[in-house]
């Protein structure tokens, strides 16, 4: 299993959360975990995804989650999780 | 599983307090480039660093997008350039030969520094090292991206006076001859006392003897993340503060350690050690010397601040030790005062002087840094300023470096600009008053006492 983690922040809108997941699921890229809450109207999300089924690379997949990001007009990342564990974790 | 408490906290690190990694580091040996011949040398030091490092932008840039951490720079350091070159350089202008190949290797490989045009005499000069110490100024001045660093001195072996009078001279020529560019060839050159052999930061940054043929080390930074830590710790006690900073460095330095293993594994390379520095950057938010002041000076050079740096670095070295499977390099923090905003506007205030600098060096992690003095300055007290970092570095067994900016054409109170990473810096006052007849001894100050240690 190769984990990531997806945050969102961003202004809250209609359909978000299909956008970002129906990307996923036309990668092969399959959710595990998802919390969201609403900070002063702002949308913050956070998605744990498995990508390792995913046939594309992971920095293409940051790329395009980035991208999709600019169309909805929030703010997504797309980072390895290790980068979280690493620090938070002994 | 991992919270999205904890993801918003490392993204803001990243995001608002500039968490980087502030370089990955490829130290290559060029040990089996040697030749007699100066054409086949040359042709043998661009194949060997074109080939082992042509992926390493490349897998830096990977490895940021991948963690969204940024990988700030991509570097090099080779075997010292004066072992490299001693069979075959006849003359400083042979070495500069060198330097060329090497500039063209960063350029074409895209790499933003190479070091290890680099001599290691701090017991005495071979020939060869001399003539490459002498083609600095032309070396420096006729390159880009290639730093210098001179070894004059070693706790082991004492002090190479010779050596250091003679980087006194260097350092005034090369000012000279970059005098059209705030003296920037100076900015590319450090005199090093206890230089490591495995030091990921530029100018310092060499490949020694002792490495393998290939390495990849990892310089972490983070003054930023530093600085917001410690202003939830404002009033504290100093256990609170010494837990905050060791907290906070080790949070910083798993990140390296992560990105070191990515980088090693991805390049096939080993990888050597994490260098855990505190690294500022001209940018606001990004000053080790803001991390003093919120430790409590109103400004960086007040009374205390040489405690505040002492137990900054010391808690820096404890958090990040138990972070990472190997720690080497300079490793504490760094105070470059052109790289250091708030460094900068206390030195400009008068605040920070280079008197209070050099106690600074006595407890962090390097030395005299990117510190613009009058272009007057004599050659002899540029030696004078290397002798003082070599004694007490000699003395107190740890690295300490001068990298001093002549800046040909301006005065106390003027500002020198230097652009990018190595940032701007005002002039600030050097005591003028003679140590010609000091320097001008012949010999070495011999180790000290406690150096006799079989």
């Amino acid at each position: 299993m190769n984990k990531a983690v997806i945050t969102v922040v961003g202004k809250d809108t209609v359909g978000i959360i299909a956008r970002v997941c129906t990307y996923l699921s036309a990668n092969n890229v399959n959710v595990l975990d998802i919390s969201q809450t609403i900070i002063d109207g702002f949308f913050n999300m956070m998605m744990i995804v498995d990508y390792g089924n995913c046939s594309k690379e992971f920095s293409r997949i940051a790329g395009e989650m980035e991208q999709l990001g600019a169309e909805i007009g929030v703010d997504i990342r797309c980072q390895r999780e290790e980068i979280f564990t690493k620090m938070h974790r002994l | 599983m991992i919270n999205i408490v904890e993801v918003a906290e490392t993204n803001r690190m990243i995001d608002a307090a500039k968490l980087d990694v502030r370089t990955i580091t490829m130290g290559i040996s060029l040990l089996d480039c040697i030749s007699d011949n100066l054409d086949t040398l040359c042709e043998n030091i661009y194949r060997k660093i074109t080939t082992k490092a042509k992926d390493l932008v490349k897998v830096g840039c990977d490895i940021e997008r991948e963690f969204g951490v940024p990988v700030v720079n991509k570097r090099i350091s080779v075997t010292p350039i004066a072992l490299v070159g001693a069979s075959a350089c006849k003359s400083s202008e042979d070495f500069v030969r060198i330097i060329k190949v090497l500039d063209r290797c960063c350029k074409e490989l895209g790499v933003n520094f190479l070091g290890g045009y680099s001599a290691i005499v701090a017991k005495g000069m071979t020939p060869a090292e001399e003539m490459l110490i002498r083609s600095l100024p032309q070396a420096l001045s006729e390159s880009d991206l290639v730093c210098a660093s001179i070894n004059v001195g070693s706790t082991k072996t004492g002090i190479n006076m010779d050596a250091v009078r003679l980087c006194g001279e260097m350092v005034k020529a090369t000012a000279q001859a970059t005098a059209e560019n705030d003296s920037l060839g100076c900015a590319k050159l450090v005199i090093l006392c206890n230089a490591p052999d495995d030091n990921p930061f530029m100018a310092g940054a060499f490949h020694g003897v002792t490495e393998p043929d290939c390495v990849i080390h990892v310089g972490v930074s983070g003054p930023g993340v530093m600085a917001r830590a410690l202003e939830q710790a404002r009033g504290a006690d100093f256990e609170t503060l010494a837990e905050t900073i060791k907290k906070t460095a080790f949070k910083i330095t798993r990140t390296g350690q992560l990105v070191a293993q990515e980088a090693s594994a991805r390049l096939g390379v080993p990888f050597g050690i994490i260098d855990l520095s505190l690294a500022p950057t001209a940018a606001v938010g990004d000053s080790v010397g803001e991390v003093l002041e919120v430790m409590g000076l109103d400004q960086v050079g007040a009374p205390g601040t040489t405690a505040a740096l002492a137990m900054l670095n010391d808690q820096v070295k404890k958090g990040g030790i138990m972070a990472c499977s190997s720690v080497g390099g300079l490793s504490g923090a760094f105070i470059p005062v052109s790289e250091d905003k708030h460094m900068i506007d206390a030195a400009a205030a008068g605040c920070l002087t280079i008197e209070k600098l050099e106690a600074m060096t006595c407890v962090c992690s390097v030395g005299l840094d990117m510190i613009a003095i009058p272009g007057e300055t004599s050659a002899a007290t540029i030696a004078g300023i290397i002798a003082d970092e070599a004694a007490i570095g000699m003395v107190n067994q740890k690295t300490t470096a001068v990298r001093v900016i002549p800046v040909i054409g301006k005065t106390v109170g003027e500002v020198a600009e230097f652009g990018g990473l190595l940032g701007y810096a005002p002039i600030i006052p050097v005591n003028q008053t003679s140590c010609q007849d000091f320097v001008s001894r012949k010999g070495r100050i011999p180790a000290p006492i406690h150096s006799f240690k079989n």
